[in-house]
């Protein structure tokens, strides 16, 4: 693995403008994904009308109204596989192992975010508190607890088999994903919560009308969700402070000597157990919080719901380049614009013959096994040199 | 035994003149006739019959791993599950169930430990092969056939035997497609994409209904055909009563009872070969076999592949034993099941995935029933115990508590493979106990087969 340049000593001293290129090149890279991918699946959708054109008519229009809101919709999953990608992603730098239990690790996120939302209702404190204060709470809640049990998960399960073959930790990390799920569903069942916790939340106001579009006659609303709003600012915002925490202070130089050679990083003074712990507490907090907002978006949240958004985010970091932070956002906004498109668009194009929810998951898991033949390193790949 | 630990030196000097010389037929025969005495004496359902009966399961294992005659081994496995087994399944239909079950599970165990211990490949989608296996069956002897063609009927049921064939070819193609693109990966990867497969596989069955129903949904495909019940005038005449459904299920249990056998003579075959040792040399270290010249991707291919066949076949007999499949059937818990019980036994290790597949599946069927009526006895006399809390339901939690448990404490698994061990313990194996190895090698050669 080649040294990242910006890991020289020179770096210490590194002027404001290159701190900020630093901390938010990512987003404008984000940026530009996000973009590029929407444009060209769009056209491509719109090229398939075209094809499709002569004998149905009507498809053109069809696909063309709900083409906002798709792209909206990509936009909210991506983001969702985004944040949860970022905790597989730098366990794996830090370790190159995969820590199965991340995707649990999101579940709890919602269920204590259910429960903080319950406890508020239950307290009669729910239409008094300010929307904004509450997102707040709930994650930051989530965070905590969830980043706790990313540390003490590893402390049980996986700092005892370091250094064993491979698949010794990667068991171990499957067994105690089953074991969270059904812990889970244990303390919930035997809950006020139930099996299908509700998700209250106080009232966010009115959905946000972008702009309508023209349509033939008819005039489209295009209209952006507050809580899609609000996952989107968050999870740029935790992309931004991770940026950050890893590029410019201490402690990210340390995780970054730790993911390049850990016999080395040790020797050079830095405690590896405490920086791994680290590791899992920060991809655990973030973690829960796109568990938090996950629930409170979709408004139920139940002990399985974390299974398929963790292999999904873990494809989505293998698609970014594991290992890379950067990587690990672009590849969850890229899958799920993927699987929007796909799950809008399926049925239409097949004439309802094939149901495009379903399929959707089918989607995402042929596009990892595609990717995985013909460019195992990722869309960043290149850049995977910076390994955390 | 060549295990040099001080710590099992109480646990040889017990059991050493049991497993060796004539005292060991002696325990033998006299274990297996207690056992079956106990057994057929009473064949209710409760909790000390459960006991007994997992003891007799073990007796075989037992038998094996003792140092007698070939022929007395032999001897004992057929009349213990020839002949007892089956004559208790009469009295009791419940245990010969489980004992199918268990059947079923060694053989798609014994195919896992192929890939995962043998290869070294972690394969978290291993039920997909066996729903192929299912499915190809379900779909061609039931009408779902004739939703793809009009003019295609169900096959006769007689055509059950070559379907057997016919699931381990599917097993074998949809193991060579997945396993080709994917198997020039790291194994992390694999996990995960095999992972990715075989919930695909369960998507794909669930919504297979339209355009075309090919696999009806997630209602699942009933009425299943089961193959034309052969010996049926032998077996009346030898003045067994019993109705068709009795007779099927002493036909399953001889059926896969013989594909069990025939798995453990393949696969114990495979292990001590050409092929079994390249795998092995793969699994340790992949740089170095690819040195000494073996073809790693084809290598690779060839474990998946036949892991999948077993898989195959097994899923053809299970669809017909249960007569209906659904897509929940094989959904991901089944094949952390499967995978459980390599662990539990000892990846790589053939006895021990046997001894795997009987604990897991005991533990399923058997044990934790029972432990959920045992709580709720205690319950009702006023116990703490919340109200919803029902084992049956928590397999997760056990599975999960048993495979971090045992990385953590015995990543050798019960029943450990000898190399096997040794990889795991590298560090630990001090320079003394490599000197009571070697002591202790020669005798453990003399008896190794």
């Amino acid at each position: 693995m080649a040294v990242d340049a910006t890991v020289a000593p020179a770096a210490a001293r590194r002027s404001l403008g290159e701190l900020l290129g630093v901390v938010f090149g990512p987003v404008g890279q984000l940026l530009a994904f996000i973009v590029g991918s929407a444009a060209s699946l769009s056209l491509i959708v719109i090229l398939l009308a075209l094809v499709f054109s002569p004998g149905q008519p009507d498809i053109m229009q069809r696909v063309v109204i709900i083409l906002p809101q798709v792209i909206i919709d990509g936009l909210v999953r991506g983001f969702l596989f985004a944040t949860i990608a970022l905790g597989y992603t730098m366990v794996y730098g830090v370790l190159e192992f995969i820590n199965f239990a991340h995707g649990e690790v999101f579940m709890i996120g919602g269920v204590v975010g259910a429960t903080v939302s319950f406890l508020l209702v239950s307290a009669g404190a729910m239409d008094s508190i300010p929307p904004l204060v509450f997102v707040l709470l709930v994650v930051l809640v989530a965070m905590a607890f969830c980043g706790m049990l990313a540390v003490t998960v590893e402390r049980i399960a996986y700092r005892p088999l370091r250094g064993a073959p491979r698949l010794v930790p990667l068991i171990s990390a499957i067994g105690m994903s089953l074991i969270l799920q059904d812990f889970a569903r244990l303390v919930m069942t035997n809950s006020p919560l139930g099996f299908n916790a509700r998700y209250q939340t106080p009232d966010f106001g009115q959905p946000i009308q972008l702009f309508s579009m023209q349509v033939g006659e008819r005039s489209v609303p295009v209209i952006l969700g507050p809580r899609d709003l609000i996952f989107i600012i968050t999870a740029t915002l935790m992309l931004i402070v991770l940026n950050y925490i890893v590029n410019v202070t201490k402690l990210g130089k340390a995780i970054r000597a730790t993911a390049q050679d850990m016999p080395t990083a040790s020797l050079m003074g830095i405690d590896v157990n405490r920086i791994i712990a680290l590791t899992f507490l920060i991809g655990g907090a973030l973690g829960g919080a796109a568990g938090a907002l996950f629930g409170l978006r979709i408004g139920t949240v139940n002990p399985y719901m974390g299974l398929i958004p963790g292999l999904k985010a873990f494809t989505a970091a293998v698609l970014g380049g594991i290992g890379n932070i950067t990587g690990a956002m672009v590849g969850g906004v890229v899958l799920g614009f993927l699987e929007a498109f796909v799950a809008a668009y399926l049925s239409i194009f097949t004439g309802g013959n094939f149901s495009g929810a379903a399929y959707a998951d089918i989607a995402a898991f042929s596009i990892l096994i595609l990717l995985l033949i013909f460019r195992p390193s990722g869309l960043l790949g290149e850049a995977t040199t910076q390994k955390v | 035994m060549t295990t040099g630990a001080s710590s099992q030196s109480l646990w040889q000097r017990v059991t050493a003149p049991l497993s060796s010389g004539p005292t060991a037929y002696a325990f033998l025969a006299f274990y297996v006739l207690i056992c079956s005495f106990l057994l057929l004496t009473n064949p209710r359902t409760e909790l000390s019959t459960d006991i007994v009966f997992v003891l007799f399961m073990l007796s075989m294992l037992v038998a094996y791993r003792a140092r007698v005659a070939t022929w007395f081994k032999v001897v004992l496995g057929v009349i213990a599950l020839g002949i007892v087994l089956p004559y208790f399944g009469t009295l009791n239909p419940f245990y010969i169930d489980v004992a199918t079950q268990a059947g079923i599970f060694t053989a798609l165990a014994l195919g896992l430990n192929v890939v995962v211990g043998f290869a070294g490949l972690l394969d978290l989608g291993y039920v997909a092969f066996f729903a192929v296996g299912a499915y190809a069956w379900g779909i061609f002897s039931t009408t779902q056939i004739s939703n793809i063609n009009p003019a295609w009927g169900p096959v006769d049921p007689v055509m059950f035997y070559p379907f057997l064939i016919i699931g381990l070819i599917l097993g074998l193609i949809t193991g060579v497609l997945l396993g080709l693109p994917v198997l020039r990966l790291r194994g992390d990867y694999l996990a995960i994409v095999t992972l990715g497969f075989g919930e695909v596989i369960r998507v794909v069955a669930n919504n297979l209904d339209r355009p075309i129903n090919i696999t009806n949904g997630s209602q699942g495909i009933r009425d299943i055909e089961r193959p034309p019940l052969v010996l049926v005038d032998l077996v009346r005449n030898l003045g067994v009563v019993a109705d068709d459904n009795r007779l099927y299920q002493l036909f399953f249990y001889y059926l896969v009872l013989i594909i069990v056998l025939l798995t453990v003579i393949v696969v114990a075959r495979l292990k001590n070969s050409r092929i079994g040792r390249a795998w092995e040399a793969i699994r340790e270290d992949e740089v170095a076999a690819v040195a000494q010249g073996i073809p790693r991707v084809r290598m690779k291919l060839l474990a998946f592949a036949i892991g999948a066949s077993f898989a195959g076949v097994m899923g053809v007999v299970f669809a017909s034993k249960q007569l209906f499949i659904n897509p929940p059937t094989f959904d991901l818990l089944r094949s952390i099941n499967i995978l459980a019980m390599v662990i539990l036994g000892g990846m790589g290790s053939i006895p021990g995935a046997m001894l795997g597949a009987i604990i897991v599946t005991m533990l399923d069927l058997q044990i934790l029933p029972r432990l959920a009526s045992v709580l709720r006895e205690a319950q009702a006399a006023g116990a703490p115990i919340p109200r919803q809390f029902d084992p049956t339901q928590y397999q997760r939690l056990f599975f999960g508590l048993l495979l971090v448990i045992m990385m953590i404490f015995r990543p050798e698994g019960l029943w450990p493979d000898e190399r096997r061990r040794e990889e795991q313990h590298e560090v630990e194996i001090t320079d003394e106990e490599l000197e009571a190895d070697k002591l202790t090698k020669p005798t453990g050669a003399e008896t190794g087969r």
